[in-house]
């Protein structure tokens, strides 16, 4: 279905490319219809040739363009899995006080929806100030860690309300046999409200994937940090103007990166599938 | 047999009251219940009597606000910690993500029994209820009668004493409802537990119960109770002249023609 839907939007591409005159449409002074000219809109197959191409002469090293691509996706996808678990786990013990206690949900829940509208860029800056100020158990803040914990701020936020609604979806019926039993809040939580969260958890953590790696990438660009893909999404369009076919390569790479974050949370869906209302990965 | 076995639930005075100041509703009043052990009592009226409130309150899952309760003898707290009774309800509840025999090994495994005791007890109860060649299946495999048959399995997998029911029955159509009744009259036979069941089908009171307790709304009160004249209850007994005088009887009672206001 991948596959086929990437064709598809591969064709489209293609198609407008061939079909569109080279300056766009326009009515009046507005472009209405963007420009299909090779350097608005290079051909599929440029943006494939580029990875093959050498990196700019005077770059250390002299590798491909996609060595680079694949070096900056290593490194931001081990910043993004860094914070996607400081996430999730920080998420679902919100979640788990919220469900606890009702008194912390009313308390908590107004203020993690009101931590995601502080906007990202606002935010990485002073994140970032923390580096050289603050050192935790003798272990100096890295650079890296702010991207991460930024990472991590996007993470939680759906981890910790589908958690939430997952850790409290049994109906009374089911709170109730427990309670009857004799369970306690630990058994509870173990034998029912955690398996009747997975329906929701795994969804919880495809977005909260994908948000990671936004929020790495996004990081990266606003604190600087280089290595990552971030930076070279940057590098690459400041040659836009040389080769604008080049820009393309680093946002493959960010896809590529998404594709297999939120793969891997399938997998886990698939293994988990047992916990889940019918077939739902 | 051979010691007196404390009744299985003693109520006196039990008021419950829900919410505070002018909003406050009286769910409950005055109630006094004892039901011995082994004896199968109904509880039926209509909506709003309080008669699911008061299964909840034996079963220590809501607290009175004022009253004892006592269940086969002890504190409704302690009895629920020590599993002394076992409780269904109309919804199955079934855990969709168990097996069928896992489902009805949940309260043995919440007591830290051993993997092949709760197998066996569990595979001994599924035999009980008919669905023995059913152990492997997931829930959603089952019909609503079958689900509610292995809830009933549940709720004795502890061999309570006392089993507590709300409308069990209720969502199944009138022939699996026939048939779960004479079932679970021939459950208790075999395991002489007494049973509270919570219902607002005449007939089906009349049918298992020894005694109907009648009740009445705003507030929540006990107005009757009626004897059902003793009988085998077998298909026979549904059409018998007795079965038939005493639904007149609760029917009666029901609407207040007679008695109104007596225990």
């Amino acid at each position: 279905m991948l596959l086929l839907a990437l064709i598809l939007l591969a064709g489209a591409w293609e198609l407008y490319k061939l079909l569109a005159p080279d300056d766009g449409v326009s009515i009046g002074d507005s472009l209405v219809l963007p420009r299909s000219d090779d350097a608005s809109m290079p051909h599929l197959t440029r943006v494939i040739e580029v990875f093959g191409e050498q990196e700019v002469a005077g770059v250390a090293g002299g590798g491909t363009v996609l060595a680079s691509v694949v070096d900056a996706v290593w490194y931001s996808l081990r910043l993004a899995v860094a914070g996607f678990v400081a996430g999730v786990v920080v998420g679902f013990l919100l979640a788990l006080a919220m469900q606890r206690v009702r008194v912390v949900e009313r308390a908590l829940l107004p203020w993690v929806v009101l931590s995601q509208t502080v906007p990202l860029i606002a935010l990485a800056p002073l994140v970032y100030g923390w580096s050289g100020n603050l050192s935790l158990f003798g272990l100096e803040w890295q650079p890296w860690m702010s991207v991460s914990v930024i990472a991590a701020y996007l993470a939680f936020f759906p981890v910790a309300i589908g958690a939430l609604r997952g850790l409290s979806s049994p109906p009374p019926v089911q709170t109730e046999l427990l309670a009857a039993c004799a369970a306690s809040w630990w058994q509870t939580l173990l034998r029912l409200r955690l398996p009747a969260s997975v329906g929701y958890l795994i969804p919880a953590l495809k977005l909260a994937a994908a948000s990671a790696i936004v929020g790495a990438i996004v990081a990266e660009i606003s604190i600087g940090l280089s290595g990552g893909i971030g930076r070279l999404i940057i590098s690459y369009a400041q040659q836009a103007t040389g080769d604008p076919a080049r820009i393309y390569a680093p946002i493959v790479g960010a896809a590529a990166m998404g594709v297999v974050a939120v793969g891997l949370v399938s997998l886990l869906g698939i293994a988990l599938r047992r916990y889940q209302p019918q077939e739902s990965v | 047999m051979s010691a007196p076995r404390p009744p299985a639930v003693a109520l006196e005075g039990v008021d419950k009251r829900f919410g505070a100041g002018d909003t406050a509703v009286d769910a409950l009043t005055g109630i006094d219940l004892t039901v011995a052990a082994g004896e199968f009592v109904s509880l039926i009226g209509p909506s709003g009597c309080g008669k699911s409130t008061l299964l909840r309150i034996i079963a220590n899952l809501i607290d009175p606000s004022a009253g004892s309760v006592l269940v086969n003898g002890k504190p409704a707290r302690q009895a629920r910690l020590d599993q002394d009774y076992g409780i269904a309800f109309q919804q199955a509840g079934l855990l969709e993500w168990r097996t069928v025999q896992a489902n009805v090994e949940l309260p043995l495994a919440l007591h830290g029994l051993g993997r092949a005791e709760r197998g066996r007890q569990a595979r001994e109860l599924l035999e009980l209820v008919g669905l023995a060649e059913f152990g492997g299946h997931r829930p959603s495999q089952l019909s609503g009668g079958m689900q509610q048959r292995v809830a009933i399995a549940r709720a004795l997998a502890r061999r309570p004493a006392l089993l507590l029911m709300d409308e069990p029955f209720g969502a199944l159509d009138e022939m699996t409802r026939e048939r779960m009744q004479s079932e679970l009259i021939r459950i208790c036979t075999e395991t002489r537990a007494a049973v509270v069941f919570v219902t607002h089908s005449i007939p089906e009171a009349v049918f298992l119960s020894q005694r109907a307790v009648v009740m009445s709304p705003r507030p929540g009160r006990i107005t009757d109770v009626i004897e059902v004249p003793p009988g085998t209850r077998d298909e026979d007994f549904r059409e018998a002249d007795a079965f038939y005088a005493t639904i007149t009887e609760v029917r009666e009672a029901l609407r207040g023609r007679t008695r109104e206001g007596s225990p």
